[in-house]
């Protein structure tokens, strides 16, 4: 089981209080796509990715933002067992959607860089430590069902 | 994944606008790097202080961003200009070159937070591009 900090728990409780879920998901989604193009490969019914403003425009990438944030919420609420709470997130992943679960470091990459980038000088380096430890718990219990 | 002329432009143009505060840039890139993925820490157990606040750690990130800034200059030929620091990291530190692709994304999230207008997509892909093909030529004498 994984051990959270009072500090850890309050900075990851904190840091999602004060993102603009609507932006965010949508933001760090959209960015992977552009960085890391190959990602492209698992959103082929999303229409024009032709070029980094047909992404950044696709209402579609806007949708799945939020669909991403909202299951980012459900680990946030579930701390403690993070991984039970993914169970059938992880199963969708590997066997309906064949997700290859190192893009999940990639979209993770993403969400900090947008993170940091609307925090500021609040994402101080100890915030950043707990909030990409949040998210290295969610990757692996993401991954835990693949076989 | 090699670099266009547009990486190249993009790269030179964020520099420019960076260089006056790279150093201080440096220092929090390392800083974070050093919380946030406590196993790099091995490489530097011996400054004792590994806080971000460390005056080793600042003035240690400023040396690696100014290797950077002659990189950015010798961007048209990265394993020529990054060839004595190759070696150095190859033969003397022995640093797993895994831990580039760490600092890469620590450097990156510092440029986001001091640039947030600069730094769209577009700009990071150029700037994540350069920084894979610096830590390729930094690999290039490990074996």
């Amino acid at each position: 089981m994984v051990k959270w900090s009072d500090f850890e728990r309050a900075a990851i409780q904190d840091i999602f209080s004060k993102i603009n879920y609507d932006v965010v998901g949508s933001a760090a989604l959209s960015r992977c796509l552009i960085v890391y193009p190959w990602t492209q490969r698992y959103f082929g019914s999303f229409g024009n990715l032709y070029n980094a403003a047909a992404i950044t425009s696709n209402p579609k990438v806007a949708a799945h933002g939020k669909v991403i944030m909202a299951g980012l919420e459900k680990a946030l609420k579930n701390m403690d067992d993070i991984k039970t709470t993914y169970k059938d997130l992880s199963v969708l992943h590997s066997e309906k959607l064949q997700v290859d679960p190192d893009n999940f470091n990639l979209l993770g990459d993403c969400l900090t860089i947008v993170v940091a980038g609307q925090l500021g000088a609040a994402f101080t380096p100890e915030v950043q430590g707990a909030f990409q430890k949040f998210l290295a718990v969610v990757v692996a219990s993401l991954r835990k069902q693949y076989h | 994944m090699s670099l266009s002329d547009k990486d190249k432009a993009a790269v030179k143009a964020l520099w420019a606008k960076a260089e006056g505060k790279a150093a201080e840039m440096g220092g929090e890139a390392l800083g974070r790097m050093l919380v946030s993925y406590p196993q790099t820490k091995t490489y530097f157990s011996h400054w004792g202080d590994l806080s971000p606040q460390s005056a080793k750690v600042k003035k240690h990130g400023a040396v690696i961003m100014g290797a950077l800034g002659k990189a950015v200059k010798g961007i048209d030929d990265l394993t020529g200009t990054l060839a004595a620091l190759s070696e150095l990291h190859a033969f003397k530190l022995r640093v797993d070159p895994a831990n580039f692709k760490i600092l890469g994304h620590n450097i990156v999230l510092v440029l986001a937070m001091y640039f947030p207008a600069d730094f769209t997509p577009e700009v990071h892909l150029s700037v994540e591009k350069f920084l894979q093909n610096v830590a390729l030529a930094l690999s290039e004498k490990y074996r």
